[in-house]
């Protein structure tokens, strides 16, 4: 048969040029490829040499085209005309713009520095927005981490020197068991699904614990459908499983860990030396010596005049029975069989197919080992453990069974990514001191050793208008974002006057009580003020937030403007090597908006704030790309760490390169510096690694230390508690301090749980990233918001069953706080207590340039309606905070609900009237092609 | 043209893993990217801001809920594009020939300056892996990426399919089937690769590998579990016994 | 299957004008003069505003011509290349009866045979697709046929052909609802099979990969209530046939005779409306509806 085929070109031009960038869509900042055409973008994929996505790009990534371009961009600086949340601007110029915001803030940096409260989102500038703040001099600032996963971060950093989060990661490559706490998404997206892949592609085992089996614990191989909460109590049945059965890395433990040091009977702090340093007994010659001299061998049982071991605590308090997995099994919800045979499955990968790779290594006391032994099981866990009330403690525990196992920083399992691992004692403390006129006196955040660091007043009223660091949650090392609108309303710890916000959707899906949040912003004094007096805000889009604010600085989309991701900061790096990147633009706007760190600088700049400023009085800086290159930290130390030096060759420490932007540019917008291999695992401990360290300016000097399984600084809080020095904890908090600042971890049930009459509210009610869309800024992006356009309420079998719900169905679902009404969608895959929703999917009607009508915010809901950031108040009266006790997280997944069937209601519940769109609507249709 | 060639040199097509797919819908939208701005019409969507948008996508990633009969429900992401089939009732139907089969590699390609919109051929897929686009209105389907496959413009390396390019979690495999050799068929001998509707005739190209057993724990619990056993009960002992291990060391 | 009108238009009405077209080619009735002109007028109207009104659905009806190239594979193809030549003939073939009363036979018998050929093209579009189990039945064409013709014989007048063949294609009509009723099942395609999945359990459709709709689910999965079908099949078999039928029986004027055909014709359109709005696209399993 003669087969006639039309001649295609399959060879057509793709685009005139390849401009490579980093991804803003989510806080994983993959390397992208942007096509251009005809000057426009065209086509965005991913950079293969990328050391974080290594040329994969996920939904988000791959729609950034449609968010450059999304109608509801900002496109001039608004002065609102109406009420706030009415929607109702003036356009105004930017000269106007900075006008009044200098108006506003210079004088209370004059005066009241500390009544500029300043909290910025999700972005990673925050060493940039932090030193801006600090020079304005308010102790008022922090960006979102409180309300995200603060549990995790200090968890990690007080256990183990470095978390999960996107501090560290499995090794993909050599793990055999992989155990996943809690995680939809988390910050390393591509990363882990890369890493899943590689271990699927090998065969290697995932267990999946996580009362919901979607996305990865969909592909693990075995579902552990956890009771929401109860994670802590189900690790430590592990830790008391393995420990039983002597399963536990003593080397390491002996070695690495304070399991070994010495704790005073009397006051349950270390035995230290005359220079501090925690003491042991030797098991070689049976003297108490310092840990780290060399040669010694540290014993885990010895006792010295009745002083015992960590160990010997931790002993006593993890072998007793209940922790044994029958008296948690119906607690947590998982078999005690089940939990068996996990404990079995972890010993057997960890001990009995332990790993070696020829790589000689000498740790900090001097002594050589010739292979490096692995313990071929990762973990990885995110906001499922964390965002609980008890998620700090739950975070501590994960890290202990991490460490028995001897599964940190060694071979196939969890390694730190520089910056990390990085000792507590090399973290800034907080600061607060205010004084009118100049700079804040240190860093706003940082983490407490003690009572002594908390940032109180002389009265002992809190220092800052969020309370973080104070006896309500003394160690909040993120601040409490999710405070600072209710705390500024009720003028509680005091008033403030201006409320600046950067890129963080306050008025809807990132706070709790959102119709309680919008009635705070727009309610007004007796003198017809608002009682927040006045708001600027940043955002780039027309989101929620934007209604809600007196003055916008509207920011550039990110293939617009100059970032930077700095390993001050929240650096990229891998395991394997420290690396940054740079944003630029590789388009420039087509509308009036400027970079909002750049919009920063010229604010400085206006109020000569100091570190901003010459002696002369002339302005260091005129933009963000500006600061990129020319600040210095520390004398050769600045926010990127490559190409630095007149020739550009040096690395982490050098001079100033004034072609650095362009040496990242033609590098392909990162830098990346590898880990040299004999320092690549066992870095905490790893002489080579801590070298590495000093040599690109991460230390100034080695920092060896020790995994702290039990934790000096919180004891010294709970002595606090129990009487002893000089700072004391308010009456009302005393008891509560004692349990729960206990060095070792332990579990305790979620506050809410305590509060709520559980039989009234016997359902948890979750949330989870959606893969393809990023919190509310996705909705207005054409293509995802097919994906997802709408969320149900997804419901177990077992609820489904006894409250009759039919396909399409809906429901009303009520907690002590408040009620919705929202469609149901039946997921056998789920814990049979649980019910959930993809987050932010919901919309005000009139935000993100959408039609009234939009799915989003006819049937899309949110579930933060029933989330108060107040406990129901108890016995005594007071109202406790949804919080972590401890670090102040908000306690998101802490929710019980009931659940109705209800009709279905034209629309679900609560409805809000629509907010005037300050940029129009969309177009009807799209055909997007550029270029021919 | 729209009978179908009697065998083709190659057999172009994708594995897809279903073990591995965790449903990020990265290959619905790079796909959308990608044919947005190549080969052909341009994938429209109407009504993008509004109440009820709808769009053309050549791929797309339903899930499923699977119950074994004696273990835990499992949950299924499944992405789904053409396959290629080498019995494609959708290029016979074709009364315009717009719709082919291409003799050196089988893609199953729509000369869109031939389509006449007439819809039959999606009616014909049993996969529902074609769509009219609602501003060009012609079909739009999947082309395997022949504009990139054989792009002399693209490194090699990129010379793939834009889905599996992108793919984050490496579910998704390019090749020829027709090379027993190839990655693709390797894949499919090794893992049990499956057709989709084999009772519709259609002989898809493209194979899907099967989740792996899951939950295995399940049956084995009770029975044969080789628990741990105890060193000591007591902390003392637990104690003395690491000590004893240390010395061994 | 989206029931849209221009489908169910173009099937009923170019069915009736084909029917109505074989019966004049054969010579029944024996018209000529300006009684044939609006015999032919009619069945013109009706095949060529059938096919017209098929246009209509078409992306691009300005391409139309390229239909006309893949006779070799697509029953689309023939169908537009017989009807053409079904006009053509029997085009040639009014000629001769309305303006020169001359009844050229062989043309006229080529014409029947090209318009049965073209109802039968129409039906094999739908018959041949296996994706949609309800028309990929042999019933699918002989009850196109069985309609075309019955439908013919009554435009014509044919009262005694009629009565054989409506009481004939009424047969094949429960034939067709009894046997496309288990279509579906014996077509043997289920989500476990569309899936992969079956051999490991129970497969439940979960979440769908987009929450609005798209062009599959607006094309091809349209969900008829099953009280609602039955009733319709109901009203679509009384006014098709059980009426017309009686009509006959009774001996009609011409009054009775039009209600009869008007009564035809609706009865036809109800059963088309059915035919596709009740007919299942396995593409439907992807999302756990057929
Ligand atoms: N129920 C429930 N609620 C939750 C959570 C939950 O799990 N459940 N999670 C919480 C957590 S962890 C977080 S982090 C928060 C997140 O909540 P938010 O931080 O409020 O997240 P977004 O909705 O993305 O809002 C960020 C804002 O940044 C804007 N923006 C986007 N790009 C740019 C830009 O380039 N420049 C500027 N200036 N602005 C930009 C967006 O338009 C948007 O208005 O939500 C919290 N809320
Ligand atoms: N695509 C996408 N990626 C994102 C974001 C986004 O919006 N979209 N947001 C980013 C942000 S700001 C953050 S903070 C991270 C958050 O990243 P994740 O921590 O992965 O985020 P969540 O979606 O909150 O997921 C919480 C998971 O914990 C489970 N869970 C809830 N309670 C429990 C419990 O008690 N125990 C266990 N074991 N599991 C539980 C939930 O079912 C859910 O799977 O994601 C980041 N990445
Ligand atoms: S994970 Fe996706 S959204 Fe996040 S940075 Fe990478 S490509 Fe962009
Ligand atoms: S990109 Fe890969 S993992 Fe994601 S949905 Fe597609 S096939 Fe699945
Ligand atoms: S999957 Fe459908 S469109 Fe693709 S070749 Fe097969 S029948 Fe044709
Ligand atoms: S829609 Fe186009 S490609 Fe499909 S059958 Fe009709 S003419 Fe052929
Ligand atoms: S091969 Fe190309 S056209 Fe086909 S689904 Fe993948 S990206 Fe889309
Ligand atoms: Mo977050």
């Amino acid at each position: 048969m003669s087969v006639q085929q039309p001649k295609i070109d399959t060879s057509p031009k793709v685009s005139d040029e390849i401009r490579k960038t980093t991804c803003y869509m989510c806080a994983c900042r993959c390397g992208i490829n942007v096509h251009m055409k005809d000057g426009k973008v065209a086509y965005i994929e991913g950079n293969r040499d990328h050391p974080v996505n290594r040329g994969v790009l996920c939904a988000k990534g791959s729609a950034g085209i449609m968010q450059h371009n999304a109608p509801s961009r900002l496109r001039k600086p608004l002065k609102r005309v109406g009420p706030r949340g009415s929607g109702e601007f003036e356009e105004i110029s930017w000269d106007e713009a900075l006008d009044i915001a200098v108006g506003w803030l210079k004088p209370l940096h004059d005066t009241n520095p500390e009544k500029l409260a300043f909290f910025t989102g999700r972005d990673q500038s925050q060493s940039f927005t932090s030193f801006w703040a600090q020079n304005f001099g308010t102790c008022n600032y922090a960006a979102h981490g409180g309300f995200c996963s603060v549990n995790m971060a200090a968890g990690g950093i007080y256990t183990m020197g470095g978390a999960f989060w996107e501090f560290g990661q499995p090794d993909w490559d050599h793990t055999k068991l992989f155990m996943l706490f809690g995680v939809a998404e988390d910050h390393d997206s591509n990363p882990i699904k890369m890493g899943i892949g590689k271990i699927k592609a090998r065969g290697a085992k995932v267990i999946g614990v996580n009362p919901v089996r979607s996305g990865y614990n969909a592909v693990a191989d075995e579902w552990v459908a956890i009771t929401p909460g109860t994670d802590g109590l189900f690790i430590l049945a592990l830790v008391h499983e393995l420990m039983k059965a002597g399963k536990v890395d003593a080397q390491y433990l002996s070695r690495f860990t304070n399991a070994p040091v010495l704790i005073d009977k009397d006051t349950g702090l270390f035995l230290r030396d005359d220079n501090g340093k925690e003491l042991v007994i030797d098991s070689v010659t049976g003297d108490l010596t310092p840990f780290d001299q060399k040669g010694v061998r540290p014993s885990l049982s010895a006792t010295h005049e009745g002083h015992q071991t960590a160990m010997a605590l931790m002993a006593e308090k993890y072998l007793d029975p209940q922790y044994a997995p029958e008296a948690v099994a119906e607690t947590c919800g998982i078999p005690a069989e089940k939990i068996r045979k996990i404990a079995a499955d972890l010993a057997r990968v960890a001990f009995d197919e332990a790993i070696e790779l020829d790589r000689e290594w000498v740790d900090f006391r001097g002594e050589t080992h010739q292979k490096m032994i692995g313990r071929p099981v990762a973990m990885h866990a995110m906001r499922g453990i964390s965002a609980h009330s008890n998620g700090f403690q739950t975070c501590r525990a994960l890290h202990i069974l991490q460490i028995i196992l001897g599964t940190v920083e060694t071979p196939g399992g969890f390694r730190f990514k520089p910056p990390y691992p990085k000792p507590v004692e090399a973290h800034p403390k907080p600061h607060c001191k205010v004084t009118p006129g100049a700079p804040l006196d240190g860093p706003h955040l940082g983490f407490v050793r003690g009572p002594e660091d908390l940032m109180l007043k002389d009265d002992g009223t809190p220092a800052r208008i969020d309370k973080a660091f104070t006896w309500e949650n003394p160690m909040s090392s993120h601040g409490l974002m999710h405070m600072v609108i209710s705390n500024a309303y009720a003028g509680d710890p005091y008033k403030i006057d201006t409320l600046f916000m950067y890129m963080a959707n306050m008025s809807w899906n990132s706070s709790m009580n959102t119709r309680g949040v919008i009635e705070m912003l727009t309610d007004k004094d007796e003198s017809g003020e608002y009682k927040i007096p006045r708001i600027i805000y940043s955002d780039a889009y027309s989101s929620e937030m934007v209604a809600y604010a007196d003055l916008i600085l509207p920011d550039t989309t990110y293939l617009e403007r100059h970032d930077c991701i700095s390993l001050l900061d929240r650096p990229i790096c891998e395991a394997d090597g420290a690396a940054d990147a740079i944003r630029w633009p590789v388009v420039e706007p087509d509308r009036d908006v400027r970079g909002f760190q750049s919009v920063l600088v010229q604010l400085a700049n206006k109020m000569a704030l100091k570190g901003f400023t010459h002696e002369d009085g002339t302005a260091k800086w005129q933009d963000y790309a500006d600061y990129i290159v020319n600040h210095e930290r520390k004398p050769g130390i600045g926010p990127l760490a490559g190409f630095r030096g007149k020739d550009g060759k040096s690395v982490g420490r050098g001079e100033v390169n004034p072609g650095q932007l362009d040496s990242y540019i033609e590098n392909g917008g990162f830098f990346l510096h590898h880990v040299p291999d004999e320092a690549s695992y066992f870095k905490p401990w790893n002489a080579a690694y801590q070298d590495w360290a000093v040599e690109l300016g991460l230390f100034d000097s080695p920092q060896p230390y020790l995994f702290q399984l039990y934790s000096e600084p919180m004891r010294k809080f709970q002595r606090a508690a129990e009487g002893h020095g000089e700072r004391q904890p308010p009456e009302h908090l005393r008891d509560r301090l004692k349990t729960v600042m206990d060095p070792l971890p332990f579990w305790y049930a979620p506050f809410e749980d305590t509060h709520v009459d559980t039989d009234e509210y016997p359902i948890h009610a979750l949330t989870q990233r959606p893969m393809a869309m990023y919190h509310s800024w996705g909705t207005q992006n054409a293509w995802l918001r097919q994906v997802h356009g709408r969320n149900p309420l997804y419901v177990s079998q077992k609820i489904w069953d006894e409250h009759g719900f039919e396909e399409d169905g809906w429901a009303e679902v009520t907690s002590v706080h408040g009620s919705i009404t929202v469609p149901v969608m039946l997921q056998t895959t789920l814990n049979d207590h649980t019910v959930w929703t993809w987050n932010a999917i919901g919309k005000r009607k009139g935000a993100w340039a959408l039609e009234e009508g939009a799915p989003e915010a006819t049937k899309g809901f949110l579930l933060n309606h029933l989330i108060h950031e107040l406990l129901p108040p108890k016995g005594d009266g007071l109202r406790w905070a949804n919080s972590d006790p401890i670090t102040g997280q908000a306690a998101w997944f802490d929710l019980r609900v009931k659940i109705e069937k209800a009709a279905a209601p034209l629309e679900s519940q609560p409805g809000f009237a629509p907010i005037k769109s300050p940029v129009g609507r969309g177009p009807k249709d799209l055909t997007w092609k550029v270029g021919k | 043209m729209t009978t179908l060639p009697s065998s083709t040199t190659r057999k172009l097509g994708l594995v897809i893993d279903l073990d591995t797919c965790v449903g990020c819908h990265a290959c619905v939208i790079s796909c959308k990217g990608w044919n947005t701005e190549n080969y052909g019409a341009p994938l429209s969507d109407q009504d993008p801001y509004g109440a009820d948008p709808v769009g053309t996508f050549l791929n797309r990633v339903h899930s499923f809920e699977v119950k074994p009969e004696d273990s835990p429900p499992q949950l299924i992401h499944f992405p789904k594009s053409c396959l290629h089939c080498e019995d494609a009732p959708c290029v016979t139907v074709c009364p315009t020939g717009a719709s082919y089969k291409r003799v050196e590699d089988g893609i199953v390609l729509v000369n869109e300056t031939d389509c006449i919109g007439c819809g039959l051929c999606a009616w014909s897929c049993p996969y529902g892996a074609r769509e009219l686009d609602g501003a060009e209105k012609v079909m739009k389907k999947c082309t395997l990426c022949v504009d990139r496959i054989y792009n002399e413009n693209l490194p090699e390396e990129d010379r793939e399919p834009a889905c599996v390019r992108t793919c984050p979690a490496g579910a998704r495999h390019f090749g020829d089937f027709a090379d027993p050799d190839s990655n693709v068929s390797k894949l499919t001998a090794e893992r049990g690769g499956m057709d989709l509707m084999p009772e519709q005739g259609t002989k898809p190209v493209n194979k899907y590998l099967p989740p792996r057993q899951k939950d295995s724990w399940e049956g084995e619990v009770d029975v044969l579990a080789p628990f741990l056993a105890p060193v000591a009960e007591e902390p003392k002992g637990f104690l003395g016994w690491l000590d004893k291990t240390l010395e061994k060391l | 299957m989206h029931p849209a009108p221009s489908v169910i238009i173009f099937t009923s009405l170019s069915g009736l004008g084909f029917g109505l077209l074989t019966f004049l080619g054969l010579g029944y009735p024996d018209v000529s003069g300006w009684v044939a002109f609006v015999f032919f007028l009619i069945a013109f109207a009706l095949a060529v505003g059938g096919l017209l009104a098929s246009t209509f659905h078409l992306g691009h009806p300005e391409r139309a011509l390229k239909a006309f190239t893949q006779w070799r594979s697509s029953w689309l193809s023939r169908e537009g290349i017989c009807a053409v030549a079904a006009l053509l003939v029997m085009g040639l073939y009014a000629l001769g009866v309305v303006f020169f009363d001359q009844q050229w036979r062989l043309l006229g018998v080529l014409g029947a045979v090209l318009s049965v050929a073209t109802v039968f093209t129409t039906s094999m579009i739908y018959a041949q697709l296996k994706s949609i189990p309800r028309w990929n039945m042999v019933v699918t064409p002989a009850m196109f046929l069985m309609f075309s013709l019955a439908g013919g014989a009554l435009l014509g007048g044919q009262i005694t052909a009629a009565l054989v063949l409506l009481i004939f294609a009424a047969a094949v009509q429960l034939l067709y609802w009894q046997h496309g009723d288990g279509a579906f099942a014996r077509a043997a395609s289920t989500i476990g099979t569309a899936t992969g999945l079956g051999s490991r359990g129970e497969v439940r459709a979960f979440e769908p990969p987009h929450t609005g709709t798209n062009y599959l689910l607006r094309e091809f999965v349209h969900v008829v209530g099953r009280k609602h079908a039955q009733k319709l099949r109901v009203i679509s078999f009384v006014l098709g046939f059980v009426l017309p039928i009686l009509i006959l029986f009774v001996h009609p004027g011409h009054l009775l005779a039009l209600i009869a055909v008007l009564s035809h014709v609706a009865g036809v359109f109800v059963s088309r409306w059915l035919f596709f709005a009740q007919a299942e696209h396995v593409v439907g399993l992807y999302y756990g509806k057929r």
